[in-house]
């Protein structure tokens, strides 16, 4: 199991000090300085202005300074916001994102495996159709779509909702909603798979044969062995949310890193783009590296498989 | 049943020809993977209703730019934000594409009511109906009116036919639903090919020749798989100049990597295959073993798996263009489209619906016509 995790942390290393390689490389190349309107500053100010990004140094130290900083946490300095470190900003504007995300998953996961549960007991049956359509709709109808027809009907129609901003818990009702859609149809899909399968092995037809009642069975036996396999989703899953929470954030006007991101990206201010960025790598690497651990230590068959 | 066993007479039947030669010849040829697949496709009715749905968007997406009197980029704000309407249709109320726009105003008398009408519809009195809803009792928004505004004849275009309304600056949202429809297939299928063949080649590759080719292959692809395909994306974009092509590159650079996953892995289980072995031993060269028993076992897995990358194209396109990143303007893409419906959300709804009806239709649609292939291409996999 220490060697997995090794392999898994080195390969992770790797991973991290490639895209800040690169973001590096790319905040060189790309146009846009400090300098907001470079003509009206003498050289002296302009000279000011260069020392404190640390532009005056050569490239090499400058890369140096700069993976030092990420070690550190920090992730350089924003354009647009006055002395504000990037670190800051995203500190201040990772609650509500956080929020989003975790309330989304939990609810998507837990609404996924009851519809899928629910699926596969009744096999066929009308509630199975219905709960497999429910699922196809939710993984293909994009969630900004979902985003609007909330927005639109729940908000500004019957008023029953916030429509937009930030003000409470029911602020984050309809965000998380438009953001539950696609894990839960996700994980509908997969439990349903997973528990047929499972109400087909062998050793449920020993309980059955034992004379157990059938919802033993489908709690202690089948649930539990379903749910094993749900893990490998999780990642993946996360990794949508974080990207959903981008747009979703920006529809409803959440306060949280992904609007900041957009603003960003239209105002050109690169080091919190990239500093943003940065940090989705790390949390994505950091998130799919402990779900990997965590599916390595409840399947032995994936930790053996890595040592070859 | 008496009636008829007396109708058969027993010069009827002669003994079958059993003889050792015989015994093993197959009545009929054995049908092939393809036939196979096909067959049961014919019998999947979602399949094929997704089939027809996915020819039509494709068509429609063609032709209906080019046949429209308008294009995806010409602009007059005399004629922003008109309500859809469209021959024939117009004539049937309850299907609101006659272009004319209904909304109810509340104030504190019908009149207050009226002018808030007004107000909003461009104060054109004369092609304004109203009707009162509610007279009201004086208090604070108690009167409610209806008004329904001819925008058409008010603007005297009356003989003008906006299928699905215009945007804020006057464009035809019917062409640039439709062109932008072909924009975002275009990058999709585009991507999704690009995917396939960098995929099948670097795969095919890495588990034919094995040993350490593979392994050096393999421990790369494992880094460009640990960095998270949103931010490559987002870096790639950055740095290319925005545009169709932008997209399709930033879209391929990580997008392969499954294909080429997943194509290593049935090689390498089919490399091992006794097939393969007695192809071997029958002195076949390496061109023919490829070509005549590999490929063919792969193709299912290839064609499934492109087709689910196309509809994640679809939608990361989108995405691209709802965070900034996305095609320049006045290119019309479904992305830009829905991104600029929903700046109009609450006052004209239909410039979000048209957009986002078309990218959840061809969304279903790939992924019905994605699991359909599946089940017919892997007989395992048939549940």
């Amino acid at each position: 199991m220490a060697r997995y995790i090794g392999q898994r942390v080195i390969y992770m290393i790797i991973t991290l000090f490639l895209i800040a390689t690169i973001s590096f490389v790319l905040m060189k190349l790309l146009p846009g300085s400090p300098l907001a309107n470079a003509d009206k500053l003498t050289e002296a100010q302009q000279e000011v202005i260069f020392e404190k990004y640390g532009l005056n140094d050569p490239i090499p130290v400058q890369y140096v300074n700069y993976l030092g900083g990420l070690i550190q946490g920090d992730l350089g300095i924003s354009f647009k916001y006055d002395n504000r470190g990037v670190s800051d900003i995203l500190a201040d504007r990772i609650g509500p994102s956080a929020q989003l995300g975790i309330q989304a998953l939990i609810i998507g996961t837990v609404l996924g495996i009851l519809l899928g549960l629910v699926s596969a007991i009744y096999h066929n049956g009308i509630s199975d159709y219905l709960s497999t359509i429910v699922a196809v709709l939710g993984t293909s109808i994009p969630s900004f779509v979902f985003a609007g027809l909330l927005q639109y009907f729940v908000a500004v129609k019957w008023g029953i909702l916030p429509v937009a901003t930030w003000n409470g818990f029911e602020y984050s009702i309809l965000p998380t909603i438009a953001l539950a859609i696609f894990p839960m149809a996700t994980c509908a899909r997969f439990m349903r798979t997973e528990m047929i399968e499972v109400l087909n092995e062998d050793y449920i037809t020993t309980a059955r044969a034992k004379g157990l009642a059938g919802t033993a069975i489908i709690f202690k036996h089948g649930i539990r062995n379903a749910l094993i396999p749900l893990v490998t989703i999780l990642g993946p899953l996360a990794v949508g949310l974080l990207t959903g929470t981008l747009v979703i954030e920006q529809i409803f006007s959440v306060p949280g890193i992904g609007e900041q991101f957009v603003t960003s990206v239209t105002s050109n201010d690169f080091p919190i783009i990239m500093g943003t960025t940065m940090f989705f790598a790390v949390v994505f690497i950091v998130m799919i590296l402990i779900i990997d651990i965590l599916y390595g230590l409840i399947d032995p068959r994936i930790r053996l498989s890595g040592k070859d | 049943m008496e009636n008829r066993k007396k109708e058969l007479d027993k010069n009827l039947f002669r003994p079958a020809d059993r003889t050792e030669e015989q015994s093993d010849v197959m009545a009929r040829k054995s049908t092939t993977l393809l036939q196979d697949a096909v067959r049961s496709l014919r019998k999947n009715v979602f399949f094929m209703i997704s089939l027809v749905l996915l020819l039509i968007i494709v068509l429609m997406s063609i032709f209906a730019p080019v046949a429209s009197d308008y294009t995806y980029k010409e602009q007059d704000l005399n004629r922003s934000l008109m309500g859809p309407r469209i021959p024939v249709l117009e004539n049937i109320s309850f299907l609101g594409l006659d272009g004319t726009q209904t909304k109810t105003f509340n104030g504190n008398n019908v009149q207050a009511a009226e002018m808030k009408a007004k107000m909003q519809f461009d104060n054109q009195e004369d092609f304004i109906t109203f009707e009162t809803v509610n007279e009201g009792d004086g208090s604070r928004n108690s009167a409610e009116v209806k008004a329904t505004y001819d925008k058409y004849a008010a603007k005297g275009v009356e003989d003008e036919y906006f299928y699905f309304g215009t945007d804020r600056l006057g464009r035809d949202v019917w062409t640039r639903v439709w062109d932008g429809t072909r924009v975002s297939l275009l990058i999709a299928v585009a991507a999704a090919l690009i995917d396939l063949v960098i995929g099948v080649a670097y795969g095919g590759i890495a588990a034919y020749y094995g040993g350490r080719v593979d392994n050096y292959m393999m421990r790369f692809l494992e880094v460009i798989i640990g960095i998270p395909n949103l931010v490559v994306v987002i870096l790639m974009i950055l740095i290319l100049d925005p545009g169709i092509w932008a997209i399709i590159i930033a879209l391929t650079i990580t997008g392969w990597t499954s294909m080429a996953r997943i194509v290593r892995g049935e090689v390498l289980k089919l490399k091992g295959h006794e097939f393969v072995l007695a192809a071997r031993t029958l002195g076949a060269p390496n061109r023919k073993i490829i070509a005549r028993h590999l490929v063919p076992n792969v193709m299912g897995l290839i064609i499934v798996n492109t087709m689910f990358s196309i509809p994640s194209a679809i939608f990361f396109e989108a995405f691209l263009s709802f965070i900034g990143l996305g095609l320049p303007s006045p290119a019309a893409s479904l992305g830009t489209l829905i991104n600029d419906g929903f700046k109009t959300l609450l006052t004209t709804p239909t410039l979000l619906v048209f957009p986002a009806v078309i990218i959840s239709v061809l969304m279903i649609v790939f992924n019905i016509l994605g699991d359909g292939l599946r089940d017919a291409f892997d007989p395992k996999m048939r549940k």
